[in-house]
């Protein structure tokens, strides 16, 4: 197969890890909240999944009910981590900051524990659903069969998100509600009950991403280790896409081209680099979101800045 | 003025912002929010490991305080992460949201062992400490300026550039030790030179160190002009620009001193106890820092409790995984916990909840 295809079939499927993450992020944001507990949340989201897999192994259930079972798992785990996260930054008020990142340790924390459990005990494991979620290439022998149906499922989530967000009514508020809590809330919407709901339905969407990535991208029982550090770059892609779910869908596939440069320009290229220049390689989605994130502060457009109350918690009686 | 003879609808409790707290108040809150979430931690244990709580508690207190090794291990343990806590204070409480300490101690502990390995062998072991710790110091002003300059001229995003900073750090590490180690095995063994030296106890110097540096960001935030000019930027920079102070100037000096300190930390981690690197040697300490620094309200002198609580936790903790024979990632899920009943608890300093008075009230 041709290497350049090839690459890009490794590296699109890679990018819908993103895509997760950064959409429901970016539904976080949107409502005024930073929630550094996505790569965490995304590690969560993983481990339910698996862990429901487990379980239903010995039901004999179809393959498709098992799919979307460990599906709505891995979106009621985020959602369970959102519940907490919301709990303590709305309703508490306290520093969304340290929460998200007391979030994120818990999170990989739980992971760990739960995986490490899953993996030795035995029996069935989770992976025996691995073809199931690779449907309907599973069977290729080429990185086509990594484009199962969690890919267009980020894509479909990423195109309701933004029709939701731009398109309605219910987007309109929430981006009310990011901009002018205040404001918002004297016209009658209901900022408690929109910061709640966007951001659960926002931590459920980035639990997914790690579903995706352990039982579709990776398919092997380590690759819980390697979430974090895939969720900490969906939290600056949602800088790289300006806010916006449309073009989060492009930017996650470049950011995915970009983390498995390091392993595929050689061969594409057809040069062989010195070996300690692939650990340098794999530094540009790093330094591209660097050089994003310089860009777009210094043209400083209005349509694109973050919104305008993020990072705030609310308190009415502060108006 | 209300002067309807209807009875007014009042909702079940409401909040009120409190304008001060005793102290003491305030401590009794915390250490109740703390004495629940280890209640909560037990019981956990107890579901997950079938632990007896007070074996847990036991073996929590034990893995301190149960032999001299052990609170060696812990004092150690905990003044490095003050050290990392302190470095990131000032910045924080200029509302710098930097959480690139990891990639800040990382660089500075790269510039150390670079100087020892290069420099090792034709220098005095003085002389190779003076220019280990110079390099360091010097590398982590520079990965924590970079994204001051640019937060201070463009008001660029520094949380995520900081973050990004880490990995950067960790890859230049990966890329030295492909090339240092020729075999390709990217395992850097123990460096025989730049040792610091040992006085009475091999970890004494480093727990002496990180005192001093902790007067030395107490009395700089306390009782200087500088000290006193960034926590007006942290609270509004409209006051600061509008006194005078040079905005910009203030925040890439913290930053530079913030990032100088995390060298210092990454100096002592090399020189003092690892005397090598691999791309994890700070394993996470840089974030878990942001959580002692922020729990104790960025002072200083609180700071040595709070490092203490959470390194006793962590040790507790890893010790209980052991102990019962559980995953190693016990620790963070204990810590968690704890942090987010800490956290949580914040509210009911800064906030007070005013029940619904249960006479009827009629409103005249």
């Amino acid at each position: 197969m041709n290497i350049f295809v090839d690459y890009l079939l490794t590296a699109i499927p890679l990018g819908m890890t993103f895509l997760y993450g950064c959409v429901g992020e970016i539904l976080t944001e949107k409502a005024g909240h930073l929630n550094l507990g996505i790569p965490g949340i995304m590690c969560v989201g993983g481990a339910s999944g698996c862990l429901a897999l487990k379980y239903l192994s010995t039901l004999g259930l179809p393959a498709f009910v098992l799919v979307i079972l460990s599906i709505i798992a891995a979106f009621v785990g985020g959602i369970a981590m959102g519940l907490i996260y919301c709990f303590l930054t709305v309703t508490l008020k306290s520093n969304q900051n340290v929460t998200g990142l007391a979030m994120t340790t818990f999170g990989v924390g739980v992971t760990k524990f739960v995986m490490s459990g899953l993996a030795e005990n035995g029996g069935m494991g989770y992976l025996y659903a691995r073809d199931y979620f690779r449907y309907p290439f599973a069977q290729s022998t080429t990185s086509l069969k990594l484009c199962g149906v969690m890919v267009y499922l980020a894509v479909v989530i990423a195109l309701a998100a933004a029709f939701v967000l731009s398109r309605t009514r219910v987007g309109l508020h929430l981006r009310a509600v990011g901009e002018n809590p205040a404001t918002a809330d004297a016209v009658g919407i209901n900022v408690t009950k929109y910061k709640y709901v966007a951001t659960c339905i926002g931590s459920g969407i980035a639990a997914l991403g790690g579903l995706f990535y352990i039982m579709d991208y990776s398919g092997s029982y380590e690759a819980y280790k390697s979430i974090e550090a895939l969720g900490w770059l969906s939290v600056a892609l949602v800088i790289f896409t300006i806010w916006r779910p449309l073009v989060s869908i492009f930017g996650s596939a470049i950011f995915g081209a970009l983390y498995l440069a390091g392993s595929h320009l050689p061969t594409l290229l057809g040069v062989r680099f010195d070996m300690s220049v692939t650990p340098l390689l794999q530094l540009l989605p790093y330094i591209v979101t660097i050089i994003v994130l310089i860009v777009t502060s210094i043209r400083n457009k209005r349509e694109n800045q973050p919104p305008a109350s993020l990072g705030l918690p609310y308190f009415r009686e502060e108006r | 003025m209300r002067n309807n003879k209807t009875s007014v609808h009042e909702p079940l409790f409401h909040v009120v912002k409190r304008d001060t707290i005793p102290l003491w108040k305030s401590m009794l809150i915390r250490v109740i929010a703390v004495a629940a979430s280890l209640l909560v931690c037990s019981l956990l244990s107890m579901v997950l490991i079938k632990a007896n709580p007070i074996e847990f508690l036991e073996t929590l207190v034990d893995a301190t305080f149960g032999s001299e090794r052990r609170l060696w291990k812990f004092s150690k343990d905990a003044a490095v992460l003050l050290c990392i806590a302190l470095a990131i204070t000032p910045a924080f409480k200029m509302k710098f949201w930097n959480i690139g300490a990891e990639g800040q101690v990382l660089i500075g502990a790269l510039a150390s062992v670079a100087c020892a390995f290069y420099l090792g062998k034709s220098m005095p072991n003085w002389a190779l400490l003076i220019v280990m710790f110079v390099a360091a110091v010097i590398s982590g002003a520079i990965w924590g300026g970079i994204p001051a300059i640019f937060k201070a001229k463009w008001g660029t995003n520094e949380t995520l550039f900081t973050l990004m900073m880490n990995y950067a750090a960790s890859g230049i590490v990966a890329f030295f030790l492909v090339k240092w180690t020729p075999s390709g095995s990217s395992v850097l063994g123990e460096l025989k030179v730049g040792h610091l030296p040992e006085i009475v106890h091999p970890y004494l110097l480093i727990i002496l160190a990180v005192i001093a540096i902790t007067l030395f960001v107490f009395i700089y935030q306390s009782f200087t002009k500088h000290g006193y000019e960034l926590s007006v930027v942290g609270e509004s920079e409209n006051t600061a620009r509008y006194i005078g102070i040079n905005v910009k100037k203030v925040i890439i000096r913290t930053m530079l001193l913030s990032g100088a300190i995390c060298g210092i930390a990454g100096f002592l981690i090399v020189a003092g106890l690892d005397h090598s690197i691999t791309e994890t040697t700070v394993g996470g300490r840089g974030f878990t820092a942001i959580m002692v620094s922020w729990l104790a309200k960025f002072n200083p002198l609180v700071m040595i409790l709070t490092a203490a609580f959470v390194t006793f936790l962590n040790q507790g903790a890893s010790q209980i995984s052991t102990f019962f024979n559980i995953d190693s990632s016990f620790p963070s899920m204990v810590v968690g916990i704890v942090l987010f009943f800490i956290i949580g608890c914040e509210f009911f300093i800064n906030y007070k909840v005013k029940f619904r008075s249960t006479s009827k009230k009629e409103v005249k």
